[in-house]
């Protein structure tokens, strides 16, 4: 077998040789000292830069969603106050509205009555001016008319007057008995 | 680094190439197999600086010094805080080793181990990885000297935060487990005692040296075989050598890794018992 001859010769591979482990001592600890002093906290650092962004990112979102909220709930809060007071408005009016319109009725109301009042009255006054010609009138028509028939003048005024005025009252008398009206009378008094 | 690639090419069976199974009678395969002594270079330095003569393992060595500044230099030295090209890839080589390593074995405390952590795991498997890499193909890890060199210093470090951290009483931590009847402590104490404080820089040492030089051995055997045997009669038998050396090749880079990974995560666990709370 070969191994055997060769493990039996100066090499053996299970012995170190000094050179070597010095070499790779050095070499270790140059990779070491680089990667201890260097390399390593320049990525570390880097590394917990980053994770302090991102958990600062995180803190400032967090921030910005609670202001959110709170802006939310404020402008909520102004709309429901903006409702109430819409409401009240909207109630204060139709009431003032109401009022008013109440308000005019009544005005409204009240000239109509004065005015049919003072109609009503004119109305009278002129009925009566009237009927107080009329009476006139028809008493000295009634003497003209009896004058051409009897031919002669009936001159006492005095007299005349108060023949017409008994008989025009005696007509009305007549007419209220029988509850007539004025045009009635005065057709009765006409006939 | 092209003389390192140059002069690595070939170098098993150097001298026997014309050797086959089914050509040259007489000639066994014991005389182109690869074995120890293809992990001997002190017969074959590349070159002297004044008497020493420089090997190629010193030159890998040197060379993986270089290279791991190199990239790492080009990842950290200006950081970014938004990373970019090779600064993710170390970023997330860096948070592999403190999270995944040193803070899942050792806390918070771990972070202060991280530089060491971290220089050993790539140092080693840069070491290993030189096994894959073309014209190299020599894992560096396999010449005893550099895991025992490495292994001692684990052994210092975590000796020297065992009795910083426990004073003398650190002897208590290494020698009695906890929850242990008296009486067995008899037997048991002087067994921990020579396992943690002897053994453990012995095994950490030979295990990684001894999986690559295997791996290595095996690969190279597969190699030499598939050359051996190559010929129109030993056409399937130098095919199936061939797959074999590839196959290995495949899970050497793995083992590689794994190996490297070991390593760092065995020497957390010793820092992590000597700085763990006395009882």
């Amino acid at each position: 077998m070969p191994n055997t001859t060769v493990l039996a010769g100066t090499f053996s591979p299970i012995y170190p040789k000094g050179d070597e482990l010095v070499i790779g001592t050095i070499a270790f600890l140059i990779i070491f000292t680089i990667f201890w002093k260097k390399l390593l906290p320049s990525i570390k650092k880097t590394l917990d830069e980053r994770t302090d962004a991102i958990e600062g990112g995180m803190e400032r979102a967090k921030e910005a969603q609670a202001a959110a909220a709170a802006l939310q709930e404020e402008y909520q809060r102004n709309l429901t106050e903006a409702r109430h007071q819409a409401a009240k408005i909207t109630q204060d009016a139709r009431e003032q509205g109401a009022a008013i319109v109440a308000q005019m009725r009544g005005e409204g109301q009240e000239q109509r009555d004065n005015l049919v009042a003072g109609g009503r009255t004119q109305l009278d006054a002129d009925a009566a001016a009237t009927r107080a010609a009329l009476k006139g009138d028809l008493g000295s028509l009634a003497i003209q008319l009896a004058s051409k028939i009897v031919g002669e003048s009936l001159e006492d005024e005095a007299r005349q007057r108060g023949t017409v005025d008994r008989f025009l009252s005696e007509l009305e008398a007549k007419a209220d008995a029988a509850s007539g009206s004025n045009t009635a009378a005065a057709a009765k008094a006409g006939a | 680094m092209s003389l390192s690639l140059a002069a690595g090419v070939g170098a098993l069976n150097t001298d026997s190439s014309g050797c086959h199974l089914f050509g040259n009678n007489g000639c066994g395969f014991n005389n182109v197999a690869p074995g120890a002594d293809d992990f001997d270079f002190s017969n074959r330095p590349w070159f002297h600086i004044g008497t020493y003569g420089v090997t190629k393992p010193v030159v890998l060595v040197v060379l993986i010094t270089v290279v791991m500044v190199a990239f790492f230099w080009a990842a950290f030295n200006k950081p970014k805080m938004v990373p970019r090209g090779v600064q993710n890839v170390g970023e997330v080589a860096y948070l592999f080793v403190r999270d995944r390593i040193a803070r899942d074995s050792m806390g918070a405390k771990g972070d202060k181990y991280v530089p060491f952590l971290f220089s050993l795991f790539f140092f080693v498997w840069l070491m290993n990885v030189m096994s894959f890499v073309p014209g190299i193909q020599f894992p560096v890890s396999s010449v005893i000297a550099f895991p025992a060199a490495l292994a001692a210093m684990v052994w210092l470090t975590y000796m020297y935060a065992g009795f910083k951290r426990h004073g003398l009483g650190y002897f208590r931590v290494l020698g009695v487990p906890s929850g242990v009847p008296l009486g067995i402590l008899f037997i048991l104490t002087p067994i921990e005692l020579l396992s943690n404080i002897i053994v453990r820089p012995f095994t950490l040492a030979i295990r990684l040296f001894a999986n690559m030089f295997a791996g290595h051995l095996l690969v190279a055997t597969f190699a030499a075989g598939a050359w051996y045997m190559f010929s129109v009669k030993g056409i399937f038998f130098s095919g199936a050598s061939f797959t074999m050396a590839i196959v290995m090749t495949a899970f050497e880079l793995f083992i590689q890794a794994l190996q490297a990974y070991i390593f760092v995560m065995l020497t957390a666990s010793y820092l992590a018992g000597a700085l763990e709370e006395a009882h």
